[in-house]
């Protein structure tokens, strides 16, 4: 009986090694027990290496689940609503089912050349870039420093001013708690605005219950703040400006030059989030007096889960960190670096710069395509600054249109009513109403984001697609045929309650 | 010295042919369209180029930027999803 037992070991642990039984075999006189090695598994000559992955197989379980959960079947619910739903999905047969992607500042697609950069970090390099003593170490080492060249020189800063975090959220939080808590003894004064991104203005916020006092700038009408108010929120502990250069629901450019130059004056530490504008608009550190600037490398054509912090060297802004550990990056960020992000987050920054004037180039001509498409139609207008923005974001409300329905009724285009962040939520975006947007023309409003992979032909078919269907549902709004009767619905008095 | 000759005519046609068909076998719609459009206007644009130092670091630059286009069209075509809504479904294999 262990005879057998080993006799059948041995053959697995051949098959296992992939060495030849018999050598082992003949030395075995029972060969009762002897069992044929399996053979090889083979694939067929046609075997296709194709794996395809079918969205709308998982489009169709979600909306099944959805009706099921509220008691109706999918086929009641288009039936019920025959005109509507149809509408929403595109007409045409014989093209695809795929919506069109239009949502580039939540995140953008990874571009091939990123992703041909950091394969091999998946493959073979898989050092570890802080180990000194081997050459997997200093592989991946030379990687990770050479990524930190493209991404410093696209703002014109120096290598070693930039520290790698896991995004552009981290940074921002990084500077929010780390500048006034190092500064705390003398300076307890923050200085920030209203149309900041959720993760500057949360930071903030729980730096007040540490006891830090925060003042919110207001923003005009356009979207830009006012550089006089500015001025005189500025007190003598006031310790950190932070305004985001790009905005991320409707695109207006601050004047960061001009804020650079105050807060240079004034001897207080500029940040600047630039997670929509790194690589998208000009942005000179130097030039523009910024000290602390937050990278996200998943806005430019690059991996998600890295971002990168820059931190003035010369003069010297300090800040405590957030995580204790190991002391990487200047002992600001601890924790192994990712060589495959960093890798790709590296190349992403240089294709940016490379293809800089050609990326400019073409969003702005869909851009301007879109936006005239767009207006083109009676009561829509352009939310934010017509001059001082960037023209790959576009913010536009459709009046008298909810602009969750109008959502729902452009399934085949993917589109946000505003921040990723805030999606989930049915409030009305924050950034709108500090702009002075009432209640309903925030929530009528669209956010349209254009990037290097757009094409002429997808700007066309969104054009069409949301003019029908901002007709189709104006159509069946109550309100729309009162202003089209001349009422004004300001002096209509609602009673009822 | 061979290093700084540059590359002929036939030599650059026969590379542009190789980055308009490699291009044309990504699956993915924006990224065909996006080297498809980009290999036209780089190639056109320096069409007028005569300094055969900058030709032959172009050309050298041009065939490295061709071995990723040949490997991720390839990843693009094993890697493959539903086709998008401006995307006929006759008239391409993929």
């Amino acid at each position: 009986m262990l005879k057998s037992t080993t006799a059948r070991s041995i053959t697995r642990l051949c098959q296992l090694y992939n060495v030849p039984a018999v050598a082992y075999r003949t030395s075995l006189t029972d060969k009762r027990f002897y069992s044929p090695p399996a053979a090889g598994v083979k694939l067929d000559d046609n075997f296709s290496l194709e794996t395809h992955t079918d969205i709308q197989a998982a489009a169709k379980a979600q909306a099944s689940a959805r009706a099921s959960a509220s008691g109706t079947t999918p086929d009641a619910v288009v039936a019920s609503g025959s005109t509507a739903m149809s509408h929403a999905y595109q007409e045409n047969t014989g093209f695809g089912t795929r919506p069109i992607y239009l949502d580039m500042q939540a995140t953008t697609p990874t571009d091939p050349r990123v992703l041909d950069t950091m394969l091999k970090f998946y493959t073979g390099l898989y050092g570890n870039p802080h180990s000194n003593t081997h050459s997997y170490g200093w592989e991946t080492n030379t990687a990770v420093e050479n990524a930190r060249t493209h991404v410093a020189r696209m703002i014109n800063a120096d290598p070693k001013e930039i520290i790698f975090t896991s995004g552009a959220t981290e940074s921002n939080n990084m500077v929010l708690k780390g500048v006034p808590r190092f500064y705390k003894k003398t300076k307890k004064h923050i200085i920030t605005t209203r149309t900041e991104h959720k993760c500057v203005l949360e930071a903030a916020r729980a730096m007040m219950k540490e006891g830090f006092e925060v003042t919110f700038l207001n923003v005009n009408d356009q979207g830009l703040i006012d550089l006089k108010e500015l001025e005189n929120a500025i007190r003598p502990d006031t310790c950190l400006v932070s305004v985001m250069a790009v905005n991320n629901e409707i695109g207006v450019i601050q004047p960061i030059k001009e804020i650079g130059a105050l807060c240079k004056k004034n001897k207080i530490y500029f940040h600047t989030d630039a997670a929509q504008a790194y690589g998208k608009i000009h942005m000179d550190v130097n030039e523009m007096n910024i000290d602390l600037l937050s990278i996200s490398s998943h806005k430019i054509y690059g991996p998600k889960g890295i971002g990168a912090i820059y931190v003035r060297r010369r003069p010297r802004v300090r800040l405590e960190p957030l995580l204790s550990g190991g002391g990487q990056e200047r002992g600001l960020r601890s924790g192994t670096l990712a060589p495959p992000l960093v890798a790709g987050f590296g190349e992403a920054a240089r294709l940016m710069k490379k293809e800089f004037d050609n990326d400019q180039d073409h969003i702005k001509r869909l851009s301007d395509k879109l936006v005239k498409g767009l207006l083109s139609a009676e009561h829509t207008t352009l939310n934010g600054s017509p001059d001082h923005r960037y023209p790959g974001c576009i913010n536009v409300s459709f009046a008298y249109v909810e602009g969750e329905s109008l959502l729902m009724a452009l399934r085949d285009i993917a589109l946000s009513s505003g921040s990723a962040c805030t999606s989930a939520s049915l409030e009305p975006s924050y950034v709108l109403h500090a702009l002075g947007k009432d209640d309903a023309l925030a929530h009528s409003s669209i956010r349209f984001g254009i990037g290097r992979f757009s094409t002429e032909e997808e700007v066309d078919y969104v054009v069409k697609a949301v003019s029908d269907r901002v007709k189709f549902l104006r159509e069946l709004s109550p309100l729309w045929e009162m202003v089209q009767e001349g009422i004004d619905l300001n002096s209509i008095k609602w009673s009822g309650h | 010295m061979p290093g700084f000759t540059a590359p002929t005519r036939r030599q650059v046609l026969s590379l542009y042919k190789e980055f308009i068909k490699n291009a044309n076998q990504f699956n993915n719609y924006n990224f065909r369209e996006y080297f498809l459009t980009k290999t036209r206007n780089t190639f056109k644009k320096n069409i007028n180029l005569e300094d055969p130092k900058v030709l032959m670091n172009l050309f050298k630059e041009a065939k490295n930027e061709l071995g990723v286009l040949k490997r991720q069209s390839v990843i693009s075509q094993m890697y493959t999803f539903d086709r998008l809504v401006v995307e006929p479904l006759q008239g391409r294999k993929h």
